[in-house]
Order: structure tokens, then sequence, then C-alpha cells
């Protein structure tokens, strides 16, 4: 550890990737803090998307490609269009709604506020003197490449990943079945019959 | 690059996360806010990976699976919201206090506790259950 330390200056004197993340964690939360406290619906999709694209630059800062592109293309491409859908389904107002937050909004602040203060607190105590050794030679051989990645992902967890394909499976059939109309007959008793 | 910034900025995300569960009303607004979460997780993950440098890669593999999950759930929960608002016609968490527990004056005031079951209650379209229930989809009896 002291070896670490000395190789590394420490906090005062940054390099240009802490510098990087630091600037792309700020916009990451500000994006964030919009996202939960904006009274228009669709804007926090919009700015999730910018959230999730800074978490996903986070992790090429971090040498793991393969995981940010996967962020990319996931949380980008299909868990943001998916809920906009949902938005949509469900009627949201386009315009401001101003019953976007509940009634509890003070004691979500002095939860949240209290979390993130032990959190906080706690993990700059425990790694306060902890260095990350970025591997940034790059090529085929980098710690987060697609290569290794890979390999890792079908040499050691090949049976939790196929595991995971037939939960995939049952929550595609789970959603399609619970969302699906019913049955004309069905349908007349449901209120929807009344509109 | 010091541990202390990924570290400290997923607890951040987590924060707002949680703030965002606790404080919003509509339901497709809290799932995003799960999202955060989840995303809060995967970046200590992936960060604890990268300075463990472990042969097995065992966090970055973690965190791909915890995409996959999450994606799972962000399926399943919107059809859930999408079910609800059908059947109730909004998707405020606040409004949907069918199962909270009521006084009993309250219930004798309200007459007919409130118990619509949805589409898919459990008399899914047997034709003896037809004289339970009016065209509203409420038990009568």
């Amino acid at each position: 550890m002291n070896l670490a330390a000395a190789a590394h200056p420490g906090f005062l004197s940054p390099t240009g990737v802490e510098i990087v993340f630091v600037l792309v964690g700020l916009a990451t939360l500000g994006s964030a803090l919009v996202t939960v406290t904006t009274k228009q619906l669709v804007h926090a999709a919009l700015w999730l998307v910018a959230a999730l694209g800074g978490v996903a630059v986070e992790y090429l800062l971090l040498t793991a490609e393969f995981i940010a592109w996967v962020q990319v293309l996931i949380y980008v491409g299909s868990v943001v269009v998916l809920l906009l859908f949902g938005l949509m389904l469900t009627k949201a107002p386009i315009g401001p709604s101003p019953d976007a937050d509940s009634g509890n909004r003070p004691l979500a602040l002095a939860v949240a506020l209290a979390s993130a203060g032990t959190l906080v607190t706690l993990v700059v105590d425990a790694f306060r003197t902890t260095w990350i050794d970025l591997d940034t030679s790059g090529g085929a051989s980098a710690e987060g490449s697609t290569r290794v990645t890979g390999e890792s992902l079908f040499r050691a967890w090949v049976l939790p990943f196929e595991a995971l394909s037939v939960l995939l499976l049952a929550a595609l059939v789970g959603a399609i079945v619970l969302s699906r109309r019913g049955s004309a007959p069905e349908q007349d008793r449901t209120p929807e019959g009344k509109r | 690059m010091h541990l202390a910034y990924p570290a400290v900025l997923a607890a951040l995300l987590f924060s707002i996360g949680i703030y965002g569960v606790l404080a919003r009303r509509n339901a497709i607004l809290m799932l995003m806010s799960v999202e955060l979460m989840l995303n809060a997780v995967n970046l200590n993950l992936v960060a604890f990976d990268v300075w463990l440098r472990e042969t097995l890669h065992t966090g970055q593999a973690l965190a791909l699976f915890t995409i996959a999950v999450a994606a799972a759930e962000i399926g399943i929960g919107l059809a859930i919201v999408l079910l609800v608002y059908r059947s109730r016609g909004t998707s405020d968490i606040d409004r949907l206090r069918d199962l909270r527990e009521r006084s009993e004056a309250e219930a004798e005031a309200d007459g007919i506790p409130d118990d619509p079951d949805g589409p898919y209650g459990d008399d899914a379209g047997g034709t003896g259950s037809a004289k339970y229930t009016d065209d509203s989809g409420r038990q009568t009896a």
C-alpha cells in the first residue's frame, strides 16, 4: 500500500483520467438529479439517457469497454425506449405535471441524504489509500476488452449465462402474458369496457 | 485512479435513486429511479473488478448479469404497470390503496369492500361466475 501511495501523487495532483472521470461524474449526477426532480415525465426519461450514458463513459474510463457498449445498447437503447413506451401507453401528460412528486418528499429527502452521508463517509474512509492500477496499454489483452470478458464469460460463467437466458425467456413470456388483452367475453367485465 | 472516485459516485447515484423511489408518485418514474440504483451497483462492480484484477473477472461478469436482470425487471415491471393502469385508470402509486388496512367503521361506511380483481381474477371466464360480477368488474356478492 505504501508503494502504491508513493507511486501515486494523491488527491492534489490528479491524473488526466481522474479529471475526466470527475467531470463526467458530475454531469452524470446532475442528469440523475434532474431525472428524479423534473416535473415533466418525458423529460425525466430523456435525462435518464444522459445519466446512463455518463455511466457508460465511466465504464470506458475504467477500461471496461465491453460493459460500456452493453450499457449503451441495453440501457440507452432498449430500457429507455421501453420506459418511453410505458409513459406513452399510460397516457402520461406531455407538459409539466404538478403532482409528479408525492407527499412524502421531505421524508424521501431525509432518507436519501442520510444514506448519501453514511455511504460516502464509509467509502471515503475505507478506500482513502487505495488506487486502481489502470491498464491503459490498450490492445486486445486489456482488462475489460471484449476478448477477455468473453473468455471469462464463456469459460467460467457459462452455467449462469445459460440460466440467465432462461430467465430472460421467462420474463419475455411473462411480460406478454401480463400485457395481453383478455379474450372478448372477459373484456366486457373489465372497467375499460366502459370507455 | 483513486478508488474513492467511482465508489463515491456510485454511492451518490444510489442515494439519488433512493430519493426518486421514495418521492415519485408515477410508477414509471419509480422504475427509472430503480434503474439509477442498479447502475450505481454496476459501477461499483466494475470499479472493484478493475481494482482487484481477478482472473475470473467476477465483477464484470456479474455486472453483465445485473444488466440483463435489470432488462427483464423493467419489462415485467412495465407490464405490471400497464395492467394496473388498464384496470384502475391510473398509475399513481399513492392511489393504489386497495390492500391497505382499514378500520371497521370505514369498512362499514364504504359498504362493499373495494375489490376489483382486474381482468385476471380467480373466476377467469367461468360461466357460473357471471352472476357474481356486474359489468364494472366489481364483485357484488
